[in-house]
């Protein structure tokens, strides 16, 4: 029970307690344009062995390895998506922190927009049953 | 012998809790008035018990009783007074003993106020909160037992995480909490009004205050818990899309969907059923919530399979409440009268508007925090769903939805005219534009959608000024009476532009971020925003019960020339853990904000940041919750009127 909670609450803790460290000086890339590339990949990749943290957040090794992996590959010339599937054949899809678009994902990415127009039709309805009502009252 | 009364007192509380959820309704049958009474005094004793209780598990905190579990677990005897005060909502016992505190104390002051509505709602109302009362003491004396002992008596307890011991969290939890629990109040209300079979709207009028007392502190809780992990993460991100936070952002979307809804169903008579539809899916949201924080499934997988048991009591309690709620809604559902329609182009068009938006942010909210759950347990691998996903999804949506929403409370009511206000419009949008247009040329490289919402940012408070025009027109005289003013004119305007300073902060400070990284040795300097920093080394030093390396930053240049920033690693000896203290010098333009890292060889890994604007972001709620306090002094000014004129 003891060890349960204590478990329990370092791993709440943890979600938002690791003290976080982007880079380390000498990562960035001389090019600033590709650096700019390398940090917005970054933010999507996720750092596998921390709690919801990208790779540019963590200072896990790991994610240290999979920043250099973005970079020396943004180097060498590869496509952001290039990338990003370089980084799922290794990691799986879990290492995206946006979604591929897909079968599987159809749902998560549809159903925003499903609710928006569900609504609208909805509220154009009730509004347009006001119309209506006013064409065939004579005004009074 | 404190804590044994403190679990008996509890056991005590739930017996009363039992006696409100079922004593007034046998009373009622005959007699309405006495079941009011009857309902009144056992939400007041039920409150009286739970704290006392709550007093006993603070005095077991303060005292470090190392005989209770939770004392043994987050406690620790070197701590200062008030982190072992605090500390008592740092755990999961003692933050759900406060919730249900929390839970009682709005029955308490519901049932204070109670006697100025019809017998049969209130006692209703008492009721439903007479079977929250139960579920969830029934889960802390069952699952949760704040008074659990250990036996042998440890000689020291293993203290509180460090990075709960700040001074947020004095305020965070209960802030956060009044904010849920009090959509337990709108619930409710929804319950006696469908229960009671109320047939006219006087029920969205009673309900209106209570919402907003709740989303006013939700407000407020959230804002503080972002400022929070803003100083305490160490590099300056305000809001992680994190599932403990979204769980916190369900409830307050849907909460201001119900806020603006339930103003159209008291003026117009019209949205009721979506309105009492929307309340019971706000509190359901705000239990769920606490499921999804409190049993650990979206922390983690296996925090959940650690301890079932509380978990799934938890998602009992949201199940049998929401499903008995929906069931209880659609029998009623034809008895509540259809929905008169109404024009487009009114200030109820647009509330509903507005409302479509809300639905839809919480909804993509719910479906991004669930959904890698959902697709793992049906077999669909692996997924995750993190930021870029909310925020690809919310700059689409926010745009629109901040262009219309300057519309709502300009228009008036039914059929809103449109003509007498298009010069003012054009006149607004055209000084956004002309302001997004300056910005486009002073910070290059902006994307559209970057600017465009710049542009509605502004539009918004420029609308926010109209409105509050408007308002005041009638007292264009007398404007500097200013206590003599409508309290309810500032409300709108002010929660409006709050958003709109929210989102300029949040535009500002992803966007313009500067960061530098570097390993320095004393005497070297850094230069950034414009600023040149030097560091002079690091320091030992001890806290109370930390020891701490500080290190000392100078400022060469700027407005704070010969000023330091001062931070700090610290080490907590009794919890063996590191935590960073970053140093942030707080301007309204900006935040220069400065974290030390680790040796590397003989320097110092600096990590300096520039937020700009970044303040703005907790500005915008506090403007934000003042809107809402000027909406609850209208309420109260308008009783105290009536109250005169009936005297």
């Amino acid at each position: 029970m003891m060890t349960r909670m204590a478990i329990f609450w370092f791993l709440a803790a943890s979600l938002v307690a690791a003290p976080s460290f982007a880079l380390d000086p000498g990562e960035a890339l001389e090019d600033a344009a590709l650096e700019a590339r390398a940090r917005a990949l970054s933010q999507e990749l996720r750092c596998l062995v921390c709690q919801n943290q990208s790779i540019d957040d963590s200072d896990a090794p790991l994610a240290r390895d999979l920043r250099q992996m973005v970079r020396t590959r943004l180097v060498a010339g590869d496509s952001d998506d290039d990338i990003r599937t370089a980084v799922v054949e290794r990691y799986g899809e879990f290492a995206l922190f946006r979604p591929r678009f897909g079968a599987h994902t159809f749902a998560l990415w549809a159903m925003p927009l499903f609710i928006l127009l569900m609504g609208a039709v909805l509220a154009w309805r009730l509004t347009a049953k006001a119309g209506r009502q006013n064409a065939s009252t004579p005004p009074q | 012998m404190i804590a044994e009364l403190g679990h008996f007192i509890l056991v005590l509380a739930l017996v009363l809790a039992a006696v409100q959820a079922v004593a007034p309704l046998a009373v009622m049958r005959h007699d309405a008035d006495n079941a009011l009474a009857l309902a009144q005094r056992a939400a007041y004793g039920q409150t009286a018990l739970i704290f006392i209780s709550f007093l006993a598990l603070t005095y077991g905190f303060v005292v470090s009783d190392f005989s209770l579990a939770v004392v043994t677990a987050n406690s620790h005897v070197a701590k200062p007074l008030v982190y072992k005060i605090a500390g008592v909502w740092g755990n999961h016992e003692g933050s759900m003993l406060l919730w249900t505190l929390i839970l009682a104390a709005y029955g308490a002051a519901f049932a204070a106020l109670a006697t100025r509505l019809p017998a049969r709602f209130s006692t209703h109302v008492l009721v439903t909160q007479g079977w929250l009362g139960i579920a969830f003491l029934s889960f802390l004396l069952f699952t949760s037992n704040p008074f659990a002992r250990l036996v042998p008596t440890p000689f020291s307890g293993q203290g509180l995480t460090p990075i709960l011991q700040d001074p947020a969290l004095a305020a965070h939890p209960p802030l956060l909490y009044a904010g849920y629990v009090g959509f337990s109040m709108s619930f409710a209300f929804a319950i006696a009004a469908l229960a009671g079979d109320e047939k006219g709207r006087d029920w969205a009028r009673w309900m209106r205050p209570w919402i907003l007392t709740a989303w006013i502190f939700l407000t407020l809780g959230i804002a503080l818990g972002s400022y929070w992990a803003y100083y305490e993460l160490g590099w300056g991100g305000f809001w992680f899309w994190d599932p403990v936070e979204n769980a916190s952002l369900m409830p307050w979307l849907s909460g201001t969907a119900l806020l603006h809804s339930a103003l159209v169903a008291e003026k117009r008579d019209t949205l009721k059923r979506w309105v009492l539809l929307l309340a019971i899916i706000t509190f359901a949201l705000s239990l769920s919530g606490t499921f999804l924080v409190r049993s650990g499934v979206l922390t983690s997988v296996h925090a959940f399979a650690n301890d079932p048991q509380r978990g799934i009591f938890i998602l009992a309690i949201l199940a049998g409440f929401s499903g008995g709620a929906l069931a209880l809604y659609a029998h009623r559902l034809p008895h509540i009268a259809a929905d008169t329609p109404f024009q487009p182009l009114s200030r109820e068009g647009l509330l509903l508007t507005n409302n479509v938006f809300l639905a839809t942010a919480t909804v993509t909210v719910f479906i991004g925090t669930i959904y890698p759950l959902a697709l793992d347990a049906v077999g669909g691998g692996k997924i995750s769903v993190g930021a870029p996903y909310f925020n690809a999804v919310f700059a689409p949506l926010t745009l629109p939805f901040i262009l219309l929403l300057p519309l709502g409370p300009l228009l008036a009511w039914r059929n809103g005219a449109f003509a007498s206000l298009k010069q003012k419009l054009i006149l607004a949008a055209a000084i956004a534009l002309a302001l997004t247009l300056l910005l486009a040329i002073l910070r290059s490289g902006q994307s559209l959608m970057v600017l465009a919402l710049f542009a509605g940012a502004f539009w918004l408070i420029g609308g926010a000024g109209l409105d509050l025009a408007q308002k005041l027109a009638p007292y264009r005289t007398r404007l500097y009476r200013f206590w003599h003013l409508p309290a309810h004119a500032f409300a709108a305007p002010l929660a409006h532009a709050g958003l709109a300073v929210m989102l300029l902060g949040i535009l500002a400070s992803t966007h313009w971020r500067e960061e530098i990284v570097v390993a320095a040795g004393p005497g070297q300097q850094i230069d950034i925003a414009g600023i040149t920093l030097r560091y002079d080394g690091v320091r030992d030093f001890d806290g109370p019960n930390y020891r701490a390396e500080r290190a000392r930053l100078a400022y060469l240049s700027g407005p704070h020339q010969g000023d330091y920033l001062f931070p700090e690693r610290r080490f907590y000896m009794a919890e063996r853990s590191q935590t960073t203290e970053a140093a942030i010098t707080t301007d309204l333009t900006g935040h220069l904000y400065a974290v030390v890292g680790e040796p590397a060889n003989d320097k110092r890994v600096l990590r300096v940041w520039y937020h700009p604007y970044v303040a703005f972001i907790w500005i915008g709620a506090l403007l934000m919750s003042l809107g809402g306090c000027f909406g609850m002094a209208a309420r109260l000014r308008l009783r105290v009127a009536k109250k005169q004129v009936a005297a």
